[in-house]
């Protein structure tokens, strides 16, 4: 009936599990209790889970991101401390069965649920705003998306509790993730939170395409798109080229573990050496995904806060294009210890150097920028220094990996380690960070609290060098990777100054949660009432704080780069006064059911309830039909409506409101 | 807090001692040709590389506070965003190293391939590495011994290991002698290695392969001739022999496996490995031919 699940799934045994657990249980009774106490179980469903508005869908994108955050987070701090701890006769709190587990967790979180849904909720709530559009081009499919991201989370995070989750890392080589070598569910809850959020991935890549090349406002051309938008195409066409790789990897990793197949087993033919390349042929495509739009919002926000047009726009769009193609021939180097001749290792070492070459363009683009420019330091500015500076260092130790034989011996080793997070916190992290101050305003109507962002700055900042230089000095001295004691002396005290970085990190993400409390109550004296609080440059800044519903009374015309400074500089009337109907998509809860469904029938997957499969999966495809035949999908906000509201932004930013 | 503070003060010469000396399986103190050449690699591509980043850090620095916004007596120039001097010698500075940077890593590649035989006047010594869960087993074929976790060497003489593994892919390295290379099942990878000092080094699985990884070290002894015909004297005086009983008894799951000798090594026993004829549960009557990561042996 329960197919491989009964109560023994139940970690009652342990304790620091089932506190884990306890305190997660609590939190969701306590953020559904406080729905409830105050009434607005209506409203969330109505407004917000089933919304298809993206500027909503984004937000949802990221405050799932940012809870992922914490979690993966927590994971870190485990993994810092049990490696400060176990060293010689002290075997820290955590058997390896665990810290397997909060590694491999740690890994997964952090790349699929917490920068895949930042990076993608970024895009959700500005791209449309800044090539003047009203929407996506598909905007149920992004409702439909997000959900699928939100299922593969809830499904990763279920593992805690029922069950295990994979101890086979966070890309799950085989042969240790086949079932002879791990015949728990845990690789099972890997293979199906990533296969139902990948498809999620793989539908927002293709809405993405389509809303770029369709849906620009008249007068935008290629070239004349905010490199944020670029980069988001590169980053779009990279997701529809490489995830499919990953779905199929993993299915193929599937049906070895299932049904006693053997494309990756030591026997019968098996060969784990295709998963490797297979995975990583997603997977070098994968980082550079993330990495690419953080390019865009540094673009963005460099020019912002230098009161100057981006430097060498060409070049910069060359640049990302350049490494969005790059970024696929070079998945070989993260295996260069396998065995490969020396002529394919060169190979893909040099291919790989030669990524350094349109990133390093990029910085000095961004340092020429700032030249000759007023250069104001608000919080996104900040984070922006602080990763040119970061990102540069950890681009060094990549293309020192990048030599083979230097890998030969820094492969796999915490110098690795090191390297990955200083491209990633460094890049990715303070990218995030960067563009969330900077579009707060535009996002929720008032901006974040300066002094408490610009603190969790240094945090970070700090806390990253003081968490990973050890690291690097570490992978020096020989230390590996996922190790859960050790018994060399010198290697300790490195390994506790380590877990203080990670402590330091820890207070930046508390300034963090402090920040957001503070700017909720401190939000009327915060509030943007210009909708443009930066002296922006782009289309979104030339609407109001948050954006209405409709994004645009009229849709713009743009005649230059950054279309926003030259309507300003030219004093266009971006509004007019004859407003005419606009023409919205309805809400639809169809996304949230088939992605409830589908988290359904992952579960049974997982568990083997077969029965529970296929009706799952039959209430998908149901919920889909349904949807067919659903003709009440759009409505239009009257053209009185609309010059009211436009009338109300008017007088708010006039001040008399 | 304070308490806290004051600890990790007095841990920071700590650090700093260890990082200098950087006594145990240092990269940066290889005792070996393979593992000098890889350090030079490393401080090469640094240096060459820190050419460029050192100074755009300062100037990334430099220029952000020199053109703030309140120092009103910096240049101004609001519209200027392109120059096409600036933008050819920006392209070109990454080229140049990049191309520096490539030849180094197409000559070094052939030059310290793992699998490439070390010249040397003399006679190398062939050593079949077994990674198992989650120990090590070195057979020398040509001296009918094998040991757990303890491999030793002659010094000064070239080392060739063929490896293999006997469960999940590990990683077969020796920090302070060089080059690691992939352990995988049904195949066969090399790796050659020399010490030029006697000494003990820490040898590891550099690739997570379970429950028992972080227990699966080794010790590489590099001797001198002396010493190492003691050694072989050593083992191949043991009551232990390795034959295919006792080796299914080995393969069986344990950690921190205590160094353990082996005489009477049955024949052939590292092909019938690769060939998994002892593959648990699958017990095959008539085994793959087993492959080279390289194609051919």
């Amino acid at each position: 009936m329960f197919g491989k699940l009964t109560l023994s799934a139940i970690p009652f045994n342990v304790p620091i599990v089932m506190g884990a657990v306890a305190f997660m249980v609590l939190c969701v009774i306590g953020v559904l209790a406080a729905i409830t106490y105050l009434g607005k179980w209506k409203y969330l469903w109505t407004e917000w889970l089933t919304s298809v508005d993206h500027k909503k869908i984004g937000i949802m994108y990221m405050i799932l991101a940012f809870i992922m955050l914490l979690r993966g987070f927590a994971d870190a701090i485990m993994m810092r401390s049990q490696q400060a701890l176990s060293y010689g006769s002290n075997m820290g709190y955590l058997p390896p069965e665990h810290f397997d587990q909060v590694f491999s967790a740690h890994g997964t979180i952090m790349i699929f649920f917490m920068a895949m849904p930042f990076i993608i909720g970024l895009m959700n709530c500005i791209l449309p705003l800044q090539i003047g559009a009203r929407d996506v081009a598909f905007p149920l499919l992004n409702n439909f998306s997000f959900w699928l991201t939100a299922a593969g989370a809830v499904l990763v995070n279920v593992s805690l509790a029922i069950g295990n989750f994979s101890r086979a890392g966070w890309l799950a080589y085989p042969p240790l993730s086949e079932l002879h070598f791990s015949p728990g569910v845990g690789v099972d809850y890997y293979i199906w939170a990533l296969q139902i959020s990948g498809i999620g991935t793989t539908l927002t890549g293709v809405n993405f395409i389509a809303t770029i090349l369709k849906m620009r406002a008249p007068g935008m051309t290629m070239t004349r798109m905010p490199v944020f938008v670029w980069a988001s195409l590169c980053a779009s066409v990279l997701i529809v080229v490489a995830f499919p790789i990953l779905t199929v990897t993993l299915g193929l990793l599937t049906m070895d573990r299932y049904l006693g197949m053997h494309f990756f087993t030591n026997s019968l033919g098996g060969d784990p050496m295709m998963y490797i390349n297979l995975i990583w042929i997603w997977g070098h495509p994968e980082v550079y995904i993330l990495i690419l739009p953080l390019f865009g919002v540094f673009s963005e926000i460099v020019p912002t806060f230098s009161g100057k047009p981006l430097f060498g726009y060409a070049s910069m769009v060359y640049a990302t294009m350049a490494i969005a193609v790059l970024s696929m021939l070079v998945w070989l180097h993260h295996f260069f210890t396998m065995g490969a001749g020396p002529a394919v290792n060169a190979f893909y070492g040099i291919t790989t150097m030669i990524i350094a070459v349109p990133t390093g363009v990029k910085i000095f683009n961004w340092i020429f920028t700032m030249y000759r420019g007023r250069v104001r330091f608000d919080t996104p500015m900040l984070w922006t220094i602080g990763f040119l500076i970061t990102f540069t260092i950890g681009g060094m130790s990549g293309v020192l990996l990048a030599e083979p034989p230097a890998d030969f011996v820094l492969h796999n080793s915490l110098f690795l380690i090191a390297h990955f997070h200083n491209v990633i916190i460094g890049g990715v992290v303070f990218g995030v960070f960067a563009g969330v101050s900077y579009w707060f305003p535009k996002i929720t109507g008032f901006r974040l609290h300066e002094g408490l962002g610009k603190l969790a700055f240094w945090f970070w900042f700090v806390g990253f060098y003081v968490a990973f230089m050890p690291l690097y000095a570490l992978g020096l001295m020989g230390a590996t990777r996922r190790m859960d004691h050790y018994n060399v002396a010198a290697w300790h005290p490195l390994f506790i100054i380590a877990a203080v970085g990670a402590g330091i990190i820890a207070l930046g993400i508390g300034t963090q949660v402090l920040q957001l409390v503070v700017t909720f109550v401190q939000r009327e004296k915060l509030r943007d009432t210009t909708g443009d609080p930066w002296n922006g440059r782009t289309l979104e800044w030339s609407l109001p704080s948050p954006a209405p519903a409709y994004n645009f009374a009229r849709i713009p015309i743009v005649r230059e780069r950054d279309a926003y400074w030259d309507m300003k500089k030219r004093g266009v009337d971006l509004k007019g006064s004859t407003f005419v109907p606009i023409h919205m998509p309805r809400n639809k809860a169809t996304g949230f059911i088939m992605a409830g469904c589908m988290f359904v029938t992952g579960f049974a997957l997982v568990w083997q309830i077969w029965w529970l499969v296929i009706a799952g999966f039959a209430a998908t495809v149901a919920t889909l039909i349904r949807h067919a035949f659903d003709d009440d999908r759009d409505y239009h906000i009257g053209a009185d409506e609309v010059r009211k509201s436009e009338a109300l932004y008017d007088r708010v930013k006039a001040g008399s409101v | 807090m304070r308490n806290f503070w004051s600890r990790f003060c007095r841990l920071l010469p700590l650090a700093a001692t260890a990082l200098l000396a950087g006594c145990h399986g240092a990269l940066l103190h290889p005792a070996g040709p393979i593992g000098m050449a890889e350090r030079s690699i490393i401080y090469t591509a640094t240096g060459l590389m820190l050419v460029v980043v050192a100074p755009v850090i300062v100037l990334v620095v430099l220029v952000a506070w020199h053109y703030r916004a309140s120092n009103t007596k910096a240049r101004y120039e609001p519209e200027w965003s392109h120059s096409t001097r600036i933008e050819v010698v920006m392209w070109s500075i990454p080229v140049v190293i990049v191309s520096i940077l490539g030849v180094i890593a197409w000559r070094s590649s052939h030059k310290l391939d793992p699998f490439r035989h070390i010249a040397s006047p003399a006679q190398p010594i062939h050593v079949e590495a077994v990674a198992m869960d989650w120990k090590w087993l070195f057979i020398y074929p040509d001296l009918h011994i094998a040991s757990v976790n303890e491999v030793a060497m002659p010094v000064g003489v070239p080392v060739v290991f063929h490896i293999t593994s006997a469960t999940v892919m590990n990683s077969f390295f020796i920090p302070r002698l060089g080059s690691q290379i992939y352990a995988m099942a049904n195949m066969q990878t090399s790796d050659n290695l020399v010490a030029s000092r006697t000494g003990t080094f820490r040898g590891i699985s550099a690739n997570f392969s379970g429950d028992g990884f972080s227990g699966m070290t080794f010790k590489a002894v590099s001797m001198s001739p002396a010493d190492f015909k003691q050694w072989v004297a050593k083992a191949s005086a043991s009551s232990q022999h390795l034959d295919a009983a006792q080796y299914v008894a080995l393969d069986k799951p344990s950690e921190n496996v205590p160094v353990t000798y082996y005489s009477q090594v049955m024949p052939n026993l590292f092909e019938q490995i690769l060939a998994g004829k002892f593959r648990s549960g699958q017990l095959l009557a008539s085994a793959s031919a087993p492959a080279s990561a390289r194609g051919s042996k």
